[in-house]
């Protein structure tokens, strides 16, 4: 079979990703400890588990409405209102999808047409890119600096924007930084926003997961709600990650089209776990969600002793008030974050996510997840210090 | 019990070596503030040891325990408190609990080997003054102790590296 030049070229041309390898060397050292983990270490509370359990057994393993469950999107739709203070129908605004990733996938092909930039911030998740090329459209970094705990700049965003700008991807609180964006701070971007007349994709997955001041979702501004696609889900707030559960709240003429592809793609997201995802929702309302916030209050300890760690040892890290990571600059060693990754892995055996791996102005510094036990990061903190040290 | 206290109580119970120092850093209070509120319930009684939780089937030890559960006779206007202070202060009882149900002190103990525990059990704990009666079980195989299984290996499922 001759597949040279008769495959996919997009999809051929997307640039591996910066994690492979590591993933690949960590593997094999069963010994290591990993701050490289993307997802929490709880496990999914006991009682969605159970529901879930039930519901196997009660046979509920059917195809659902391509929507998703109707209860399931009432609950979401309750929660966006209560939580986030947005507002969208059930019936016929919120799409319950395969994870947050089907539902940035679905909104970047029925935004972009090919030859439209997207404006993708940088550093961010590794997805966004690859994402958007396979729509084919071109991605504009809009480039962060720690200087400004990582957060977007109105000025630097209005400079990437060009006569072909068309989406903007909002995603805070931030992978890989941990850095949030206040009121204000979304103002001053929803009003670029509304200036050169861009679609948004707010990638709100980590909206739960916020220290010290409460997550903002960018459709509660004026004016944004009309142009923005929330993507959330429950993959962090709520532990399930491998459940692949999330949804895309937007208005009902982005959704109709968000539901078009999604219904010809993927037929409904798995039925169990949108039975657990209702569940999920329901006792959380009924308890405060008195599980997150007992995830939450785990990770703040966590986040600060690792901020004040990597600041002792000389390591500048600021403080990140969201999601699990913490985004160190290790320039002040004389490496660059992937060296830096690759040397600490092989001589201590802490696995580290290299900072480019998540763009260009990632280079001179690591991810740490602190999705790990304290005795774990204890641990691996020690390694770093002798690392550094010696 | 204030919030910080009880904030301060969960990371100690997780490791009791974790420092004032270390605990102020976790929880963004001052060192003092929280090496006063240690200082307040060490007094007080609300912390009354700093211990270890151990695997004792790595220690390649004979010694038995047995969980003892004793019906007595309540004393009047003592209830069980008598009985209960009697009892706490053998050595071989390491833990004592007033329990609901079919049986009403709930005796942990611990000795040498199983005549030890059998004579414990015979000659010091049934002919006790308001002791109706005794089951004795013996612990055979400990599978988790305070929150922590014993068993070795991680349990961890995830992926090493993610995104």
């Amino acid at each position: 079979m001759n597949y040279e030049g008769r495959l996919n070229p997009t999809v051929r041309d997307i640039r591996p990703s910066g994690i492979r390898k590591f993933f690949d060397i960590v593997s094999e050292m069963p010994d290591a400890i990993s701050l490289g983990v993307g997802e929490p270490d709880f496990p999914t509370p006991w009682g969605i588990r159970d529901y879930s359990i039930k519901m196997t057994q009660k046979g509920y393993t059917q195809y659902t409405s391509n929507r998703g469950l109707l209860e399931l999107r009432r609950e979401i739709a309750e929660y966006l209102e209560s939580r986030f203070n947005i507002s969208y129908s059930p019936e016929t605004e919120v799409l319950v999808t395969v994870g947050a990733s089907e539902a940035i996938d679905l909104a970047l092909r029925c935004i972009v047409v090919p030859g439209d930039e997207v404006l993708v911030p940088d550093p961010a998740y590794v997805s966004y890119q690859p994402n958007v090329q396979l729509v084919g459209g071109v991605c504009k970094p809009v480039t962060m600096k720690m200087e400004d705990d990582f957060r977007m700049r109105a000025d630097v965003l209005e400079a990437a924007i060009t006569e072909k700008s068309k989406a903007l991807i909002l995603p805070y609180p931030n992978n890989p930084t941990g850095a949030i964006m206040g009121k204000e701070d979304l103002e001053k971007i929803a009003e670029v926003v509304r200036k050169h007349d861009l679609f948004v994709i707010s990638d709100e997955i980590y909206g739960e997961l916020t220290y010290g001041q409460d997550h903002v979702s960018f459709a509660s501004l004026p004016g944004m709600r009309e142009r923005t696609v929330v993507v959330s889900g429950f993959s962090k707030a709520f532990s399930m990650t491998g459940w692949r559960l999330g949804y895309a709240a937007a208005p009902k003429e982005i959704s109709d089209l968000l539901f078009k592809v999604h219904q010809y793609t993927i037929m409904c997201a798995p039925s169990l776990s949108q039975h657990a995802g209702y569940f999920a929702l329901k006792s959380g309302k009924a308890d405060g969600y008195q599980s997150v916030l007992d995830m939450k209050k785990e990770y703040d300890m966590r986040r600060r002793l690792l901020v004040s760690e990597f600041n002792k040892m000389g390591l500048t890290c600021f403080e990140p008030k969201g999601a699990f990571y913490v985004f160190p600059r290790v320039k002040s060693t004389g490496m660059g974050g992937n060296e830096f990754a690759e040397k600490l892995l092989y001589s201590k055996k802490v696995a580290v996510v290299p900072g480019d791996a998540f763009g260009e102005s990632g280079t001179d510094f690591i991810r740490c997840s602190y999705a790990a036990s304290m005795k774990a990061l204890e641990t691996a903190l020690t390694r770093i210090r002798d690392f550094i040290g010696g | 019990m204030k919030k910080l206290h009880l904030d301060i109580l969960k990371i100690l119970k997780d490791d009791s070596r974790t420092t004032a120092a270390r605990i102020a850093v976790m929880l963004g209070k001052a060192e003092a503030e929280i090496a006063a509120a240690i200082a307040a319930m060490e007094e007080n009684g609300t912390l009354l040891k700093y211990t270890t939780v151990i695997d004792e089937e790595m220690l390649g030890q004979d010694n038995v325990q047995a969980l003892i559960e004793v019906r007595v006779s309540p004393m009047y206007s003592h209830g069980f408190d008598a009985i209960a202070g009697d009892l706490t202060a053998f050595d071989e009882v390491k833990s004592l609990y007033l329990m609901s149900g079919g049986y009403d002190l709930a005796v942990f103990i611990e000795g040498k080997s199983l005549r030890e525990v059998a004579m414990f059990v015979s000659e010091k704990l049934s002919v006790m003054d308001k002791v109706l009666s005794t089951a004795t079980h013996f612990i055979l195989k400990k599978y988790k102790v305070e929150g922590v299984a014993c068993c070795r290996g991680s349990s961890d499922k995830r992926l090493v590296i993610q995104p």
